[in-house]
């Protein structure tokens, strides 16, 4: 055969291939395991009846192999003290894994402080976790496709592939990213996918005891919690950055950030 | 137990203080390797642009450091990728990100860009030293009593040579035509190469600080100044060695007199090209360092009259927290004092140097107020985050994160210079090489 033939031959085997490669459907994994147009996990907190024990916190740590003692956490509660002149102050000792047991607000560096209680106008306490945001920022910038949003709408990490840059944990707008201190790789939230998976109840949803948590399908009209999204007056965190956050919230004030 | 603590220690809880209201999960994450990272691709790129500045822009002035400058950016080269695998948590992974590239993220594009990159500088450097090369393996291939180090370089020439014998004119003429054409291609792709590590910090929305399209720009005018700046310093240590060792037949500190035998060039000879090398590139530092500056204040004053919601927590971190880092060590001590030493008539050779000294302080001083003043607050704006660079290390990130892995990407650059040297003698003064 003479190059120039062989050359031809060459260039039209690849081109037939690969239209006719590009005609079989693969199926993907994605497809074959969780594709179910009918499920969008969402989450409802209810700020009126969060106070601030910290069960959830702990729950989720024993859930999820988090360690106890390390000062990182996939959920946290946090503080709001709004006194009348205006200022607000926060805080959020440990993730508040141990509750709030006193009125002195942990001011990291600068000690502990004691707002006077006739200066208080209002204090509440906010619950976080993972917004699981339909466009996720740490998705977008992870630079091996070790963090991947699933069919049904949670963000996972992969724990065998993320190389630790930490790009996603500077691209969360929540914070609600951080190193896994035994795994070394990047962590958070996942929503417990693998109780919620099959039927069960996230581990912080199950620990409180008011009801304060709730995980939903949000394509579901039949669901409290997308009745309550679509009924009620709900608010979501930051919605400035464009993500898109599942995570509603009754009782959203102006203050929380 | 004690394996038990070390592992409640979060990555970054060792060196981040916290002050008033910060997430649970906040901690100064990016630090001093993250600081390296982009200085040390700087370098890279502004040293290229320099050597370019000879080779496509035909500026005669700069011959002499331009044949320098593009040896000493090879040998920065692997480094920029040092301070990356210091700061990975799974440095084995990180071939992930050649393996499997996530194109939406702006780090996936490191691997494809860095490695064109480093091509088109060994390339440029082949043609460049082709003809030495070949002469090389002609002049050990004859000789009789080949000496240790010599016997090593045979086979290495013989194999860089890549079997192209050829030394006729035209082929030499070709040659010529290869360099400028890389040189000037090599401009745009280190641009790139610089603007896109500032792309990847300037595209972090949820980062107050770091946001701005301006970032890539600022970071290609700082890139280049600090190149061209880390020449200008090498350059008259280097030939200050030379110097001091070409009086006193000190070899060890010649690696390619030791390799080619003989020390090339004299003592005055050496004087005069340091003087004026120096002193030529200097002028160039002075341009780009107004655009840098001019850059960085537009920034600053844009963000200070947008001022929009971070802008409170900026103004605290700029204008408090980091005022000594910012407007004292980085625009004082490295914009605004080499600015004037530059300026003032009467320019000496050390003068420049001490300048250029300056402007490298300077502009690592910024790289640290972007990465590091970028994670000074909190997401919330209602805390502080302090970083405290760990001196001596008690484990291992401590070491990586901390002084002894900032020393080691510094010095690492001038280890693989001293061997690349050998090989490619970047001081060699005969007109044959172009």
């Amino acid at each position: 055969m003479k190059r120039r033939d062989f050359l031809k031959n060459t260039a039209v085997f690849v081109a037939g291939a690969s239209v006719s490669v590009s005609a079989l459907d693969f199926i993907t994994p994605k497809e074959l395991f969780a594709a179910n147009p009918q499920l969008k996990w969402g989450f409802l907190v209810d700020t009126h009846k969060c106070v601030g024990c910290g069960f959830c916190v702990k729950a989720c740590k024993t859930e999820n192999d988090i360690p106890y003692e390390a000062n990182v956490t996939r959920t946290w509660v946090e503080r709001y003290v709004i006194k009348k002149d205006g200022d607000v102050v926060m805080d959020c000792p440990k993730g508040a894994r141990d509750g709030y047991t006193t009125k002195l607000l942990d001011q990291n560096h600068s000690g502990m402080l004691l707002v006077p209680e006739d200066e208080i106008a209002q204090a509440f306490f906010v619950p976080k976790l993972c917004n699981h945001c339909t466009t996720p920022a740490c998705v977008q910038v992870c630079p091996v496709g070790a963090t991947y949003q699933t069919a049904d709408g949670v963000v996972l990490v992969d724990r065998s592939w993320c190389i630790g840059c930490g790009y996603c944990i500077m691209g969360c707008p929540y914070g609600v990213r951080f190193f896994h201190p035994v795994e070394h790789v990047a962590d958070k939230c996942t929503f417990c996918y693998h109780r919620i998976s099959k039927g069960g109840d996230t581990a912080c949803a199950q620990a409180c005891p008011f009801d304060a948590r709730q995980i939903g399908n949000l394509k579901d009209p039949n669901d409290p919690v997308a009745q309550t999204v679509l009924s009620q007056r709900v608010g979501v965190l930051r919605d400035e950055y464009g993500t898109k956050p599942n995570v509603y919230y009754i009782g959203l004030n102006k203050e929380v950030r | 137990m004690v394996e038990q603590v070390a592992q409640m220690i979060v990555h970054g809880e060792a060196w981040t203080v916290k002050d008033l209201f910060v997430l649970p999960n906040e901690y100064v994450y990016w630090s001093i390797q993250i600081v390296m990272y982009p200085y040390m691709t700087g370098l890279v790129a502004g040293a290229f642009v320099l050597s370019s500045l000879y080779h496509v822009f035909n500026v005669e002035k700069l011959k002499e450091i331009a044949r320098y400058a593009l040896v000493f950016s090879f040998a920065l080269l692997p480094v920029a990728m040092m301070p990356l695998m210091l700061h990975l948590m799974q440095p084995l992974r990180g071939i992930h990100v050649l393996m499997t590239p996530h194109f939406t993220s702006a780090i996936s594009a490191f691997g494809i860009v860095f490695m064109t990159y480093a091509f088109i500088v060994a390339a440029e450097i082949w043609f460049v030293y082709r003809k030495f090369i070949v002469e090389s393996v002609h002049r050990l291939n004859n000789k009789q009593d080949r000496s240790g180090l010599e016997s090593l370089l045979l086979p290495i020439y013989k194999i860089i040579s890549l079997g192209a014998m050829d030394l006729s004119k035209e082929a030499l003429d070709s040659d010529h035509k290869a360099v400028k054409f890389l040189a000037g291609l090599g401009i745009p792709v280190a641009c790139f190469l610089h603007g896109y590590a500032g792309f990847i910090f300037g595209s972090v929305k949820a980062n107050a600080l770091w946001m701005t399209p301006l970032m890539p720009v600022i970071f290609i005018c700082s890139a280049v100044v600090s190149g061209i700046a880390l020449c200008i310093v090498s350059y008259y240590i280097f030939m200050e060695m030379r110097k001091w060792a070409a009086k006193r037949g000190k070899n060890w500190l010649l690696p390619d007199a030791l390799a080619q035998g003989g020390t090339a060039i004299p003592v005055e000879q050496l004087r005069s090209i340091q003087e004026h090398e120096v002193k030529m590139t200097s002028k160039y530092l002075l341009i780009f360092m107004t655009a840098a500056l001019t850059l960085e204040i537009l920034d600053m004053i844009f963000r200070g009259y947008t001022a929009v919601k971070s802008w409170d927590a900026l103004r605290m971190v700029i204008y408090e927290h980091d005022f000594m880092k910012i407007f004292v060590y980085q625009y004082g001590l490295g914009n605004f004092l080499p600015f004037l030493l530059l300026l003032v008539p009467g320019l000496t050779t050390r003068r420049a140097v001490i300048a250029s000294i300056l402007v490298l302080f300077g502009v690592f001083m910024m790289r640290w107020n972007v990465v590091i003043g970028g994670q000074a607050f909190s997401l919330t704006f209602a805390g502080f985050m302090e970083y405290h660079l760990p001196i001596i290390p008690h484990d291992i990130e401590t070491f990586k994160e901390g002084l002894g892995g900032m020393l080691s990407v510094i010095f690492a650059p001038f280890i693989i210079f001293y061997f690349l040297n050998m090989i490619f003698p970047a001081f060699m003064s005969d007109d044959e090489v172009h």
